[in-house]
C-alpha cells in the first residue's frame, strides 16, 4: 500500500465515518507499522479539534430586531388576535370599559330630561322637585337633571345628578343642617365622568352582591 | 429546540409575525457565521444574513416542514453568498475546482500560500492563530470545514446546503482537512 495515494485517503474516509471494516482494518495494521502515516494520522485529528474549538463569530447585537423591522406587514387582524390572546384580561377590560363608556354617553345624552326614581308625594315644580315637610321617602331617592329641595325625610341615600340641593336658608356651609333630614348619604354627580362612575360603582353593586 | 423551532414555523406560517423573532433569535449567530465565513467580512455578512432571513419569512410557505429548517435556511443563506461572491468575482462557482489541486498531489498544493513571520505567529494566541488559518482557507474548502465541525452538519446535510454532489463534499473536506493540517503541523 501506498502511503500518500492509498493510505491517507482511508484516513479521511475513516474520520467521515464514511469506511468498511475491511479497509478500516487495512489502515489500522498500515498506522502500527508506519510512523510518519501515524503522525499524519495525529495531525489530522489534532487539526479537527482545533476546528471545533473555533471561536465562534457572534452576529451584531441589534441584529434580530433589525431583521424584524424589514419584515414586510403581517395582516392587521392576525396582529390583534395574537395580542388579544396574549392579554385576556387588558382585553375583557377594554371592551368593558368602551360598553360602558359609549353606554353611559349615550345615556348622559338621552337623559337631558327630569326623572326621579319614585313619584309618590313629591312634588315637581318645573325643574325642581320638592320633597314636602311631612313626607317620608321610604328608600334611595335619585333626581337626574333637575334640583332637589328637600323638606321632609329620606330614609335613604340620595343621589342628585346633574341638578342643585336648593337649600331654603341661603347661609351656604351648612348644607345637610338646612335640608330636612337624610338618613343615608347624600351624593351630588355633576360631571361626565362622574356619572359614568357612579353607573360603574352601581354595575359592580349588582355584579357583587346577589340582590 | 427542535420542537420549539418547528411550532414557532407553524405560527409564521399562519402569518404569525412575532413568532419569527424567536426564529431569527435562535439561528441569528449561526446563519451571521456561516455568511461570514464565507464572505470573509462582517459588513456583507450582515447585509446578507439579514436578507438570508426575509428571504425566509417571505417564502416561508416553500418550506417543507418534513424537513430540517436548518437546512432549508443555511440553503438559502448560501446562495445569497454565492450571488454576492459572484458580483465580486463573475466566474465564481462553489463546484469549481481550483486551478492545479487536481490530480495526486491535490492535498499538497492547498497549503502553498504565504506564511506569517515567526515571531507574529508566537505573539498571536494560538486560538487567534488557528483561526487566521482557517480564513486563509479558500472559501469553497472554509465554508464546508466549518459546516461539518462547527455546525455538525452531516456530509449528506452539507450537499443539500450547498447544492453540491455528495461526493464532491467529501472530496473537499479531505482537502480542506489536509490544507489546514498542513498549516497547523508546526505549531
Ligand atoms: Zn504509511
Amino acid at each position: 500500500m501506498d502511503c500518500k495515494k492509498d493510505v491517507i485517503p482511508l484516513m479521511h474516509h475513516f474520520l467521515d465515518g464514511d469506511i468498511s471494516r475491511e479497509d478500516e482494518t487495512k489502515l489500522r495494521k498500515h498506522l502500527e507499522q508506519c510512523s510518519d502515516c501515524q503522525k499524519h494520522f495525529h495531525e489530522l485529528k489534532r487539526t479537527i479539534s482545533w476546528i471545533k474549538n473555533a471561536e465562534p463569530v457572534m452576529a451584531p447585537v441589534d441584529f434580530t430586531q433589525q431583521v424584524m423591522q424589514k419584515l414586510p406587514t403581517e395582516k392587521k387582524h392576525v396582529k390583534y388576535m395574537r395580542w388579544f390572546k396574549m392579554h385576556p384580561v387588558i382585553t375583557a377590560a377594554a371592551i368593558f370599559f368602551i360598553l360602558m363608556l359609549s353606554g353611559a354617553f349615550s345615556a348622559w345624552q338621552q337623559d337631558s330630561k327630569l326623572t326621579v326614581s319614585k313619584q309618590d308625594d313629591l312634588i315637581i315644580q318645573g325643574d325642581t322637585v320638592i320633597v314636602p315637610e311631612g313626607v317620608t321617602v321610604d328608600g334611595d331617592l335619585v333626581v337626574k337633571n333637575g334640583n332637589l329641595k328637600i323638606e321632609g325625610t329620606v330614609d335613604g341615600n340620595v343621589t342628585l345628578i346633574n341638578g342643585k340641593l336648593i337649600q331654603d336658608q341661603l347661609n351656604g356651609e351648612g348644607l345637610m343642617a338646612s335640608v330636612g333630614e337624610v338618613n343615608g348619604e347624600f351624593k351630588k354627580v355633576d360631571q361626565v365622568f362622574e356619572w359614568i362612575w357612579f353607573n360603574l360603582q352601581n354595575l359592580f353593586r349588582g355584579v357583587f352582591s346577589f340582590e | 429546540m427542535d420542537v420549539v423551532i418547528r411550532d414557532k414555523i407553524k405560527q409564521v406560517k399562519k402569518g404569525d409575525q412575532a413568532a419569527y423573532e424567536d426564529v431569527v433569535l435562535f439561528f441569528q449567530n449561526k446563519i451571521y457565521q456561516h455568511c461570514f465565513r464565507m464572505l470573509g467580512n462582517a459588513h456583507e455578512a450582515e447585509d446578507i444574513a439579514q436578507e438570508a432571513f426575509i428571504r425566509a419569512y417571505v417564502n416561508i410557505h416553500s418550506y417543507d416542514e418534513n424537513r430540517k429548517f436548518s437546512t432549508w435556511l443555511y440553503r438559502i443563506a448560501t446562495n445569497l453568498s454565492i450571488d454576492r461572491m459572484r458580483k465580486r468575482k463573475p466566474d465564481f462557482h462553489l463546484d469549481a475546482e481550483i486551478a492545479g489541486t487536481d490530480g495526486l498531489d491535490m492535498y499538497s498544493q492547498l497549503a502553498t500560500d504565504e506564511k506569517l513571520p515567526e515571531e507574529e505567529v508566537q505573539s498571536m494566541e494560538l486560538q487567534s492563530y488557528i483561526q487566521h488559518e482557517i480564513n486563509e482557507l479558500p472559501a469553497i474548502y472554509r465554508t464546508i470545514i466549518m459546516l461539518r465541525y462547527l455546525e455538525e452538519f452531516s456530509l449528506q446535510e452539507i450537499s443539500e446546503i450547498l447544492d453540491i454532489p455528495l461526493g464532491t463534499v467529501k472530496t473537499r473536506i479531505h482537502r480542506g482537512r489536509e490544507a489546514l493540517r498542513k498549516k497547523l503541523r508546526h505549531v
